[in-house]
């Protein structure tokens, strides 16, 4: 659903300074993994992320800025990234939703999910995981179902009509609170 | 999306030169307007200029009676600002209630301002705070700036440096948002200044962001919202959409001002 129709477009101009053949070189860290490619300046960051790193678990949904669906963290803060150039993330530590879980255990957000079954398709699930991490970040782990419902103002589920979706992200962040706890 | 070429510099005069030699640039802040309208191919720049690397574009400071926000700052970072709170808590509340926490991650005052989006909260602020935007060339004053519909006093090659707000003796604002888009349905910013009582209403008008005079007429004889109680707005002058029609909108002018004040 989303290649491009290359042939369709004029032929891209070479911008002085730019890589070859109208190309823009980028570098980011993704997942923890240095990355470089020469891309398309056109190239969005769901894409350089699908596409070029074959990243499959950012979704694009509306491709509108509105659904959540690609929601990854640029620089450590959630971001629709269908709505962000590849070549502006030069130098960005990206992580996506493949980058959670570590040494074969699931984060305690993607647990929660699993648990509460906060999900029925799960088209929406890496965005609103990848949200609720951040919604945890910036809030803390001990946070209430009005907290939740608002700051998931930018995260569409068609399915679940939400209520599993919060429950697991309330215990989805108790449990991330209570790491940190652990950890300090 | 149309090719274009892409341009990030490093300072504010590197891309004020590259406006220069393209007549057919764009600048690039957060995106999140001019991305999705490339994507519909409603805007076909021939170059793209990417100010996410300007660091003389960022940051907050208070600077005597006045508050400076440098144009490529985030709606989060100055919902997010202590000096933001402190010296104009409303203005956080304003940027605190754009869109949702990834586009308020990524959406810039400036790239916002030099929009005027005739929905957009910020617009709002600015005209009724007084607010004064300096360029890379000049200093406008917020009157003097928003010109209509997506229109602004900017000319070409001129580059939003930063924006300066002096601080208030009282400001608010309320807001009645579309559900689906956050835009605001009508945004009303209230504010006692040092140059008298300004209101300014977006989301509204047919010729985007405006002064609401009889509100502010009110407002000074008493600071309260019964003093607008008898407020009127004419209907002719509103925008009309599905969402909302004329007379809805002049009706709510009234409502949201109450509660700016409030």
């Amino acid at each position: 659903m989303f290649f491009r129709k290359k042939e369709a477009d004029a032929a891209p101009s070479v911008a002085p300074g730019a890589g070859t053949a109208g190309t823009v070189p980028v570098s980011m860290t993704v997942n923890g993994r240095a990355v470089s490619a020469d891309i398309d300046p056109r190239t969005l960051l769901v894409q350089f992320i699908r596409e070029n790193q074959r990243l499959t678990g950012t979704h694009v949904g509306c491709d509108t800025s509105q659904c959540g669906a690609c929601v990854v963290h640029l620089d450590g803060r959630a971001a629709k990234s269908c709505t962000v150039l590849a070549a502006t993330c030069d130098g960005a530590k990206i992580t996506t939703i493949e980058g959670l879980a570590k040494d074969g255990k699931l984060h305690p957000m993607q647990e929660a999910f699993r648990e509460h079954h906060g999900l029925q398709c799960g088209y929406c699930t890496p965005g609103m995981i990848m949200a609720a991490v951040d919604i945890v970040n910036r809030k803390g782990g001990n946070i209430d179902e009005a907290t939740i419902r608002h700051e998931l103002e930018g995260n569409i589920c068609r399915c679940t009509g939400y209520h599993n979706i919060v429950a697991a992200i309330r215990a989805g962040a108790a449990a991330m609170g209570g790491m940190r706890q652990a950890a300090e | 999306m149309y090719a274009f070429q892409y341009h990030r510099p490093q300072s504010v005069a590197d891309a004020a030169k590259l406006l220069a030699s393209n007549s057919e640039a764009k600048l690039l802040a957060g995106g999140h307007t001019l991305l999705p309208t490339m994507k519909q191919r409603l805007a076909a720049p021939k170059a793209i200029v990417d100010l996410a690397r300007i660091a003389e574009l960022k940051g907050i400071d208070k600077k005597g009676n006045a508050l400076v926000i440098g144009a490529m700052t985030t709606h989060a970072e100055v919902a997010d600002s202590a000096i933001v709170r402190s010296a104009i808590a409303g203005l956080a509340e304003v940027a605190a209630v754009i869109g949702d926490p990834h586009v308020r991650h990524r959406g810039t005052i400036g790239g916002s301002v030099a929009n005027n989006d005739p929905a957009a909260d910020y617009p709002a602020a600015l005209l009724a705070l007084g607010a004064t935007i300096a360029t890379n060339k000049r200093e406008i004053k917020a009157d003097d700036f928003f010109k209509g519909l997506f229109t602004t006093a900017l000319q070409d090659g001129e580059i939003i440096a930063r924006i300066s707000f002096p601080v208030p003796a009282k400001f608010g604002y309320a807001k009645f948002p579309n559900p689906a888009s956050r835009y605001a349905l009508v945004g009303v910013a209230v504010a006692q200044t040092g140059s008298g009582v300004r209101v300014a209403v977006t989301g509204a008008g047919k010729d985007g962001v405006f002064r609401h005079t009889a509100a502010e007429a009110a407002l000074g004889k008493g600071w309260s919202a019964q003093a607008l109680s008898g407020l009127t707005t004419d209907a002719n002058l509103m925008m009309s959409d599905i969402h909302a029609d004329a007379a809805y909108r002049a009706h709510l002018v009234g409502v949201m001002a109450r509660r700016a004040v409030a």
